[in-house]
């Protein structure tokens, strides 16, 4: 029988780009050598130094206020414009379309997904979340959408545009338009 | 308004990382090269200049735009920063363009430049996040890659868009990159490794989605008598436009398509427009500079086109806002061939190659995004493309088009908040 020669088979390129993330840490160096002759300083590695940088701001949310009390108190709310009609559910205290001001109304609990994804990566503030599923929602009666976290579904599989999804609130506020989230109803 | 030529270009090569040189230092290279191309252009002659970066989160140094003006010799003349997101270096592009329309230069140099290396991929999507709202959307989830996966899936939903047809826009700008010797990502790849590789936001993989990447692009720009003194084969900027749309996706209308002058109304009973699966800034920027240059067919009338593929799907959605294809149309505009190299294999069975390249350099995706570059860096390599210089300027002449008498060049920022456009021409 012959023996016909398998060679080992080509890893898969995400196998083949399979590296361990890099990170941040590393040690502290104090000296660094020195060339007598000043003529090679040029072939000289950069010098790379680690400057963390924190800051603490006061974000107010300005006239979008009543949006973040309304989460806090289980009511969403969005507005509508009281010259032209024009509904928001990502709320905007003037009218985008004819620039009237707008007044505060309650959104209905139910929507319909308007699209959807599920993010495996993200920022570094949300790394812990994932993976996570956001959507845009459509109301009735409402010509914005609003963007929210989905829940309760384990993946994009699960998820469909024009499934009906329900509102839920956060028994305990954080004053973030993650006190509102929405689940399939 | 005069007319406007562009003279010169130049581009560092992009890189994930340039721990060995300062943004200065970055823009000196691109700058040296440009003024070397045009040996005639003395220093005297540069009346001023325009400089773009993103983020000063990414730098780490405000008023970094005239350091690095400085760092080139050219202060006292004017110079002021440009910045709008994506579409940074575009904007930049245009600026220098309307400082010499305008008659205040004679010659305007625009640079652009980013820094992406000095913080990890993660807070490098944060930073990018933080151009979206700050009370509504990025703190739901804040990542662009989420938003531009959103958007597509509507795309999928609305037109059939598949999920293969974006790969197929990977393999071509990853493939095109090859001849590239600027571009930060050189491979060959399948459909197949584009969708099996890692998940990035359903359905955007990481081959669907363009880099962070250090590096900086610098075009010089002239009017007519001053063009004509400097270079043999001035190109000259025949169009200009400039669209917006609001920043929150989520706000944007469900009306009626702005048609094309290819297009009428009864193409689009069933499309509400933008939504959130086209870019209506886009559309608008494109119509604006067809109209300036007196386009009426594009895709007949223009020889190639350099656009913002930080997405493969917004490539996709791009045909369309350029009205390359209905919409709705722009899976299969590209599943048929027509934005590929006529001569590259790729591996693929294509009917209609080459009708129109796009990202012949190999785009955002294989070249990489420093930001505020981009867009100059489109128009540096739309340039060399229509002065038949490519083999002179990338060592090889695979990617030379052979009728480049016309391109376009596309920049975006945001969901499709700022885009421009800008018709590039023969000038001789």
């Amino acid at each position: 029988m012959a023996n016909k020669r398998i060679g080992p088979a080509k890893p898969p390129l995400h196998v083949r780009n399979a590296k361990i993330e890099e990170v941040m840490t590393g040690a502290t160096v104090y000296n660094v050598p020195f060339p007598k002759d000043l003529g090679t300083l040029k072939d000289m590695s950069p010098i790379i130094i680690r400057h963390p940088s924190s800051v603490e701001y006061l974000h107010s949310y300005g006239q979008d206020s009543p949006f973040f009390a309304g989460i806090a108190n289980g009511k969403l709310l969005g507005t509508r414009c009281g010259r032209c009609r024009y509904t928001y559910a990502t709320p905007r205290l003037h009218c985008a379309s004819c620039g009237g001001e707008t007044d505060w109304t309650e959104l209905p609990r139910e929507g319909r997904v308007h699209t959807f994804t599920t993010c495996y990566y993200g920022s570094e503030e949300f790394l812990k979340d994932t993976p996570f599923h956001l959507i845009l929602v459509e109301f009735d009666g409402v010509d914005t959408l609003l963007l929210t976290r989905l829940v309760g579904v384990d993946g994009p599989e699960e998820i469909r545009i024009g499934m009906k999804v329900k509102a839920k609130f956060r028994r305990n506020s954080q004053l973030k338009p993650t006190d509102v989230y929405f689940v399939p109803s | 308004m005069r007319p406007v030529y562009m003279v010169s270009g130049g581009v560092s090569k992009f890189a994930k990382a340039r721990p060995d040189a300062t943004f200065q230092k970055m823009v000196k290279e691109a700058f040296d090269y440009a003024l070397g191309d045009v040996p005639r252009l003395k220093p005297d002659m540069i009346d001023g200049s325009v400089g773009s970066y993103f983020s000063d989160h990414f730098t780490r140094q405000l008023m970094a735009g005239i350091m690095a003006a400085d760092y080139l010799g050219l202060c006292p003349k004017p110079n002021k920063r440009i910045e709008g997101g994506g579409a940074t270096g575009g904007l930049c592009f245009q600026s220098a363009w309307e400082s010499v329309a305008s008659g205040r230069m004679d010659c305007c140099v625009a640079f652009g430049f980013e820094t992406m290396s000095r913080v990890q991929t993660w807070k490098g999507n944060e930073f990018i996040a933080h151009a979206s709202d700050m009370n509504f959307d990025y703190p739901v989830g804040g990542f662009y890659s989420g938003y531009y996966a959103m958007m597509v899936n509507r795309h999928i939903h609305e037109f059939g868009t598949t999920v293969e047809q974006m790969a197929m826009v990977s393999v071509k700008n990853h493939r095109n990159a090859c001849f590239n010797p600027y571009a930060q990502k050189q491979k060959r790849l399948t459909v197949r490794e584009v969708r099996n590789s890692d998940m990035v936001a359903y359905p955007l993989t990481l081959l669907d989605i363009c880099v962070m990447s250090d590096g900086a692009a610098v075009c010089i720009l002239a009017d007519e008598k001053t063009a004509n003194r400097l270079t043999d084969k001035p190109v000259r900027i025949t169009g200009v436009g400039t669209g917006t749309d609001m920043m929150r996706m989520a706000d944007r209308p469900h009306g009626k398509v702005i048609l094309a002058p290819n297009e009428k109304e009864s193409d689009y009973r069933n499309v509400k427009y933008p939504g959130v699966h086209s870019f209506r800034a886009g559309r608008s920027a494109g119509l604006q500079a067809y109209r300036m240059a007196g386009i009426k067919d594009p895709l007949k009338e223009i020889d190639f086109i350099e656009l913002h593929d930080a997405y493969t799907s917004s490539e996709i959605q791009t045909y369309e806002d350029l009205a390359l294809c209905r919409y709705g149309e722009g899976g299969k505009f590209v599943e048929q061939g027509h934005p590929f190299m006529p001569r590259i294999d790729y591996g693929l069975k294509l009917k209609n190659k080459g009708t129109i390249p796009v990202n012949p350099s190999g785009g955002l995706i294989a070249c990489g995004h420093p930001v505020g570059a981009t867009g100059l860096m489109q128009a540096v390599f739309a340039f060399w493309q229509i002065q038949g210089s490519i083999r002179k300027h990338f060592g090889s002449g695979e990617l030379q088009l052979k009728k480049a008498n016309r391109g376009l060049i596309h920049s975006h920022a945001g969901t499709g908040t700022y885009v421009t456009v800008s018709i590039l021409e023969k000038g001789w």
